[in-house]
């Protein structure tokens, strides 16, 4: 057990968990049973059933409720007499400022997305409270440990990014499953029950005049004489026949390619006519409960279909979202939980599969994909919260030299299944916890300051509440307590050029952004330049000093085109808080970095030192590779 | 349940876990049966594991009541001043562990560990004993190995913040699955008393300080007749003797088993809860390994200690270098 030293350190400690997910749940019962007294724990989600296998504080009837309130519930059942404090509340609420974190001694993270992670860690450094940083996925884990001007901050090393696909492969030329599924889900999902107003480039190839009766006219647009059946069959016939077909007159592309397959109704549907799936169809109405697989006797979602059978799929999802949830039209996004869409997306994704020659999926595997579901068990878990605990009780005890960084791997390396690791020093050119600059280059002619805002300050650089100054003159701000001509004023800068703002933005400029809540500050000088390379720079601008590790595969490729990155990115942040089964990246253990040596801790044998090298990269499926 | 395919109920409570293991092992999983005796923190961490990951059943046994030190580490008995008021420690983890996961058959077995027979552990398809004698780990592990089916054993023991887990597949086969292929692998497992017996000497170098640590508080607790984690700061000079003794029987440098690490397994007896998560988790996804066929289980010794944070595996298994 714990020595008297340790004793005292934990019982006077004041924690702070954020997040009561996978990690969460294991983290607070252990800190429980470990003698802490005073913990408070962030989370804004509500439990859901696919929390249940593992959030082992949370049952059946806790669905729809507050993670954090339910888990403090329930560990208080066995240690009644301690103090737990809930908020069911995002961590990025402006309440949860530096003084806010300055009452604790430590800071324990169990997130799963890099967007909270980066926040915490800012507050964090802007508090001088140190932080015990962690992630699983499936069988891997890995616990840090972040202490201001001791050991690299969560964001001194570069994080892998979102794997993104060029336009070109999602619209004409897939060669893999995930490519199909990007493009059932981001483009044909989204064409036909999303924003209308959003731009989508499913159709890009269309405007030629040959097939289209009317051109002006939208060809997903269900006509004024059409019955369903004609809308569904003109739909499917355009998107998996003509719109191959058109593509495979581009010779040009298909050099070196195989050649897909146009595929129409009556290629796949010729015995049997449609007007016989229309049974049920009439009979249910609960919206949660309907299904295209189980109208159709399809029940096993780990069974791979035929075209055939997606294909009755595809025409069953849609005829029954026309009917059944003809008012969600026009506003849906795709969502995991969302079973019909699932299985639209599904079915869309395999006959474009069938047509590119790409192997099939089940559903199953088209949910993970498209849903981007984190791989998580219980074990894993419980491991790494043990883990948390340990390093929490080595930082309250100021014993920052023995604190380690600690990897949970599948598969021993060294004969070891846990691997403690020497914390790194801090990155003295990290933006974040050092004061280096940062560099960007941009046509100050023509980017406008939304740009600027939208692709460098709220997505690379992680503000949550911007403020962008030039000299001491305000270009922009973002808050609740504005007075209304200052918000009009700022949202005229944001559609104007750089270098036509009040206080131009042109090459040489230093302009300072910071975000007031994390106490971040940074200076960005300004280079002008002419020309960006579309598909390599799509942004339109390059940001020096701000690092991002190679991409990884994503299953999710949340940005696939050039036009829609910008508001599909903005939106992310929202995705990733709702559920933390989201991303796989961000939740992993990807911060092993590549090109740098870690020390193993604690080598007592000199020669054992000379023959270790450690974990150094990663692989595209996010598996630690260690070399040794 | 007996059908080949997953209900749906199943199916989306396991969705995430199905996503790491698959369907196959999935279905394994809920067909398999586990014995646990001696509930201490590190077993009721396993019990939480696998009843999460949805194993067909779970026996528990410990006819011991509920004391306050029971209570202080054990997260599946309510807090209740009257003690659980007269329950077994298997008897209140039941009642919690039911309600973890309605589709696991959770029971109580009552009566001593040693009174269980041969045929009593057919029944099982994994058994599991946590802070037992150096007796019942050596009789149990020999009634698994007398039967005709393999019953996987494990034994765990956490002291301080060290921890150990051994385990016995006997001969086991599965499936590797290299870059390109899967190709079929055979381990061949020793016994507890097999293992141990092999000479020191013998074992490879930087062997973990922790197995001959262990070893030798074990044997001066068997020989001295205690439980388990019945010993004190004034029994020390006399481990040490132990330990002297050892050291000279098996050729090996007493630096190998320093003073400092003895008396932490002596001293402080009680577990502690992160290194009992540790040691669940390792052992729940070990257990699933072995049930599932799947990946590669672990050979023979695990240990952990927290102080120096590492998690090692050691082969010990044949008494040649």
């Amino acid at each position: 057990m714990a020595s008297g030293e340790q004793l005292s350190a934990i019982k006077d400690a004041k924690v702070l968990m954020v997040g009561a997910g996978g990690i969460g749940c294991e983290l607070l019962k252990t800190l429980a049973l470990s003698g802490f007294q005073d913990i408070h724990i962030i989370d804004m989600d509500t439990i859901e059933v696919s929390n249940l296998n593992r959030q082992f504080l949370f049952r059946q009837s806790h669905v729809g409720q507050s993670k954090a309130k339910v888990a403090r519930e329930a560990v208080l059942r066995f240690r009644p007499q301690i103090s737990i404090t809930p908020y069911h509340a995002n961590v990025k609420d402006p309440d949860f400022n530096v003084d806010f974190f300055k009452q604790f001694n430590v800071i324990l993270n169990g997130l799963d997305n890099l967007d909270a992670r980066r926040h915490v860690n800012r507050l964090c450094l802007a508090a001088g409270v140190p932080l015990v940083e962690s992630g699983t996925t499936g069988f891997l884990g890995q616990v840090t440990v972040h202490i201001k001007g001791q050991t690299e901050c969560y964001e001194c090393q570069p994080k892998p990014a979102p794997k993104t696909y060029p336009v070109c492969t999602i619209t004409s030329t897939p060669s893999k499953f995930v490519h199909c599924i990007v493009w059932a889900k981001d483009l044909l999902f989204a064409k036909l029950f999303g924003d209308k107003n959003q731009d989508n480039d499913l159709n890009v190839r269309s405007n030629d005049t040959a097939s289209s009766s009317d051109n002006s006219e939208d060809v997903f647009e269900c006509k004024k004489d059409e019955d369903m059946e004609q809308y569904a069959n003109r739909i499917y016939n355009h998107v998996f026949g003509h719109n191959i077909e058109s593509a495979l007159s581009n010779e040009e592309t298909w050099k070196n390619r195989n050649k897909p397959r146009p595929i129409y109704v009556k290629d796949v549907l010729t015995d049997e006519p449609l007007q016989q799936q229309n049974g049920n169809l009439e009979t249910d109405n609960n919206v949660s409960t309907l299904s295209a697989m189980s109208y159709l006797g399809l029940k096993n979602p780990q069974d791979i279909w035929s075209l055939k059978e997606n294909s009755r799929v595809f025409f069953a999802a849609l005829k029954l979202f026309f009917s059944k949830r003809h008012k969600e039209i026009g506003n849906l996004s795709f969502d995991k939980d969302d079973h019909m869409a699932v299985e639209f997306v599904t079915a869309a994704a395999n006959i474009r599969a069938a047509s590119f020659g790409i192997p099939l999926h089940s559903l199953f595997e088209a949910k993970g994909i498209a849903g981007n579901i984190v791989h998580a068990v219980a074990t894993t878990n419980a491991i790494i919260a043990g883990l948390i605990v340990i390093e929490a009780i080595k930082v309250l005890q100021n014993d920052a030299k023995n604190c380690r960084m600690t990897y949970c791997l599948e598969h021993p390396a060294r004969k070891m299944l846990l691997m403690p690791v020497e914390p790194f020093e801090p990155n003295k050119s990290c933006y974040v916890c050092s004061e280096t600059p940062l560099l960007l280059e941009v046509n100050t002619k023509r980017a406008k300051l939304r740009d600027v805002v939208e692709k460098v300050v709220t997505s690379k650089l992680g503000m949550n509440l911007p403020l962008i100054s030039h000299g001491l003159n305000l270009l922009y701000e973002v808050g609740d307590d504005l007075e209304e001509d200052m918000v009009a004023n700022y949202e005229s800068n944001l559609e104007k050029v750089l270098s036509e703002l009040p206080y131009a933005i042109t090459g040489g400029t230093v302009i300072t952004v910071e975000d007031l809540q994390q106490e971040l500050v940074c200076s960005i000088n300004i280079k002008h330049r002419e020309e960006f390379d579309e598909e390599k720079e799509p942004d339109g601008m390059v940001l020096h000093g701000w690092t991002q590790a190679p991409a990884v595969e994503k299953k999710d490729a949340a940005a696939t085109n050039g036009a829609s990155t910008s508001t599909t990115s903005n939106s992310v942040p929202n995705n990733l808080e709702d559920d933390d089964d989201l991303t796989i990246l961000e939740s992993g253990i990807e911060t092993i970095s590549s090109g740098k040596k870690r020390k193993l801790s604690d080598v007592s044998n000199p020669e054992e030192k000379r023959a270790k090298k450690v974990p150094e990269q990663i692989d595209d499926d996010g598996d630690v590779v260690v070399m040794l | 349940m007996n059908g080949e395919e997953l209900t749906e109920q199943e199916t989306a409570l396991y969705d995430r876990q199905i996503r790491v293991w698959g369907v196959d092992a999935q279905r394994r999983l809920s067909k398999s049966h586990i014995f646990v005796s001696g509930l201490k923190g590190t077993a009721v961490e396993f019990c939480k594991n696998i009843v999460l990951a949805g194993v067909g059943s779970l026996t528990l046994n410990d006819d011991n009541p509920v004391t306050a030190e029971a209570l202080a580490a054990n997260f599946l008995i309510p807090f209740d001043e009257n003690m659980g008021g007269g329950g077994s420690l298997a008897e209140l983890c039941c009642d919690s562990l039911k309600d973890f996961n309605p589709m696991v058959h959770v029971s109580v077995e009552k009566g001593d560990l040693s009174s269980f027979d041969v045929d009593f552990f057919e029944k099982f398809d994994v058994v599991v004993i946590n802070c037992c004698s150096l007796a019942s780990k050596k009789s149990v592990n020999e009634k698994c190995r007398k039967l005709s089916k393999r019953v996987a054993f494990y034994s765990v023991d956490c002291r301080d913040s060290c921890g150990e887990i051994f385990v016995d597949l006997q001969k086991y086969c599965y499936a590797k699955k290299k870059i390109d292929e899967t190709v079929e692998c055979q381990l061949q497992y020793p016994s507890f008393e097999e293992a141990i017996a092999i000479p020191w000497r013998s074992l490879p170098k930087r062997m973990s300080k922790l197995y001959f640590a262990m070893r030798v508080v074990e044997r001066f607790e068997d020989v001295e007749k205690r439980k388990p984690g019945e010993t004190s700061i004034a029994d020390m000079a006399n481990v040490l003797k132990l330990r002297n003794e050892l050291c000279l029987a098996h050729s090996l440098n007493e630096s190998q088993i320093p003073d400092s690490l003895l008396e932490r397994l002596v001293v402080s007896t009680k577990e502690f809860p992160p290194v009992s998560a540790v040691l669940g988790g390792i052992l729940g996804q070990e257990v699933i390994k072995a049930i599932s066929g799947k990946g590669d289980p672990l050979k023979n010794f695990f240990f952990f200690d927290a102080v120096d944070g590492k998690g090692v595996i050691e082969d010990i298994s044949t008494s040649t270098p």
